[in-house]
């Protein structure tokens, strides 16, 4: 059977899928879904095949829905989502990510849970919210939200989160305790240029080698760590900024990831210069190659949010990302060149891109 | 016994769910979790941690706002109404 692109762009006023054909090259526009809810992550977990969608509503609160049948009909779940009736109030689901053995949730104000039933329950990951930097934990300009869920591909006990603006974290036990993962990380807007947490992280990814490699993009630059995030080094060298959202690794490449520069957090954070353009480095971050062709050249104050940027596995790669102001570009070849895939779609908070049969 | 009134924005998240649904209990708290009962997850939509209405949810009870604590009489009308809101 054909695999063809199934495109899961969550937005501010619902969740929309677009259905690829075999090409990439045109695509159908299905929405908006989930009611109409700011949807601000989306994924099919590989385990079931079930789309799930992380947000909450203004009126109901947070919840991740739920589709067995790619989108066409849907129910969605908030039992375990808690901090409990003393805790603080949950606003919304920032991340849904699945695991090798669970779902996990990031939610605002920044905590974790796991789901082992497919997001239909979900329990509290204590042992991050007992860390003892807890009481310190101080939001960045999108609230203090666990926005990045990284785990392990194989080791169920090894995930790393980033929180904004806290930092990342790593367990090793399962959840049950957590070490902070920032040293080598800038944080210029702090008194201590280098603090132990407090680091802006916008987006935390893994390379394809097996659990080890990562990589970051930060409120303060570009980072890559070799060993889990215990020792992270800069390669911000060869971007226009050293500021932006998302990122995305290659499915099979370690040393290829793409990022998406904005303009600096006080000069209005759109594509610098008004000129759209993409970096990928394929060495690991020591050069950056800038590509454009097909995206707008002018006039472009658009800017791309941190779950904003996402690849298909398929060959060669497709590479997507979606504008907070309603455009979704796509490029079949690994982000040579792109074309628009959609246009006039509400504000972009996510995108994924899933390979159905 | 009250003849409690839901928003189409809340019915919508359960398929099949009516737009009227009569439901038992001597307070607000209790007429919801019997809401519950009917409907599974309902609570979570209207209550928040606390637990409370939640911020942007209105609960009248015979034309009257109400709390979590607040009594319903046998054959009382409660509206359930989200704030208007968004943009």
């Amino acid at each position: 059977m054909t695999e063809r692109v199934a495109l899961l762009v969550g937005t501010r006023k619902g969740l929309f899928v677009l259905d690829g054909d075999a090409d990439r090259k045109t695509w159908d526009v299905r929405g908006p879904l989930c009611d109409g809810w700011p949807i601000h992550d989306a994924i099919v977990d590989p385990a079931t095949g079930a789309v799930l969608a992380a947000g909450g509503s203004n009126w109901y609160g947070p919840a991740v829905w739920r589709s067995d049948d790619l989108g066409a009909t849907w129910s969605h779940s908030s039992e375990g989502l808690t901090y409990g009736d003393d805790g603080p109030k949950i606003a919304t689901v920032w991340n849904v990510t699945a695991g090798p053995d669970a779902v996990y949730a990031g939610v605002e104000p920044a905590g974790l849970f796991r789901s082992g039933d497919g997001a239909v329950t979900w329990q509290h990951v204590e042992g991050l919210t007992n860390h003892p930097t807890r009481p310190e934990w101080q939001p960045g300009n999108g609230g203090l939200c666990l926005h990045s869920i990284v785990p392990h591909p194989t080791d169920t006990d090894r995930v790393w989160v980033g929180i904004s603006a806290v930092g990342a974290f790593e367990t090793r036990d399962g959840g049950a305790t957590w070490e902070l993962r920032n040293k080598g990380v800038r944080a210029d807007f702090d008194p201590n240029p280098e603090p132990e947490f407090g680091q802006c992280v916008h987006k935390l990814v893994m390379a394809a080698d097996g659990g080890e490699l990562l990589y970051q993009q930060n409120h303060c630059g570009v980072y890559r760590s070799a060993n889990g995030g215990r020792q992270w080094e800069e390669i911000t060298k060869g971007l226009p900024t050293q500021f932006g959202f998302p990122m995305a690794a290659h499915p099979r490449d370690p040393k290829t990831v793409w990022t998406i520069p904005l303009s600096e957090p006080d000069q209005g954070r759109f594509m610098p210069d008004g000129h759209a353009g993409v970096y990928r480095t394929n060495d690991g971050g020591d050069t950056w190659k800038r590509s454009d062709a097909g995206l707008p050249k002018e006039h472009a104050w658009v800017a791309v949010l941190r779950e904003a940027m996402a690849v298909d596995r398929l060959n060669p790669v497709g590479v997507y990302f979606g504008t907070s102001t309603g455009q979704l570009y796509g490029s079949r070849d690994e982000g040579k060149t792109w074309s628009i895939v959609a246009d006039n779609l509400p504000a972009i908070w996510s995108v994924e891109a899933a390979v159905v049969d | 016994m009250a003849d409690v009134h839901l928003p189409r924005s809340l019915v919508a998240l359960f398929p099949g769910a009516p737009r009227r649904v009569e439901a038992h209990g001597d307070t607000v708290a209790e007429v919801i979790a019997d809401l519950d009962a009917q409907v599974p997850g309902i609570r979570n939509r209207l209550l928040d941690a606390g637990p409370s209405i939640r911020t942007h949810i209105n609960v009248f009870v015979s034309g009257e706002r109400a709390t979590l604590t607040t009594p319903v009489p046998p054959g009382a009308v409660v509206h359930v109404i989200p704030a208007v809101s968004g943009g």
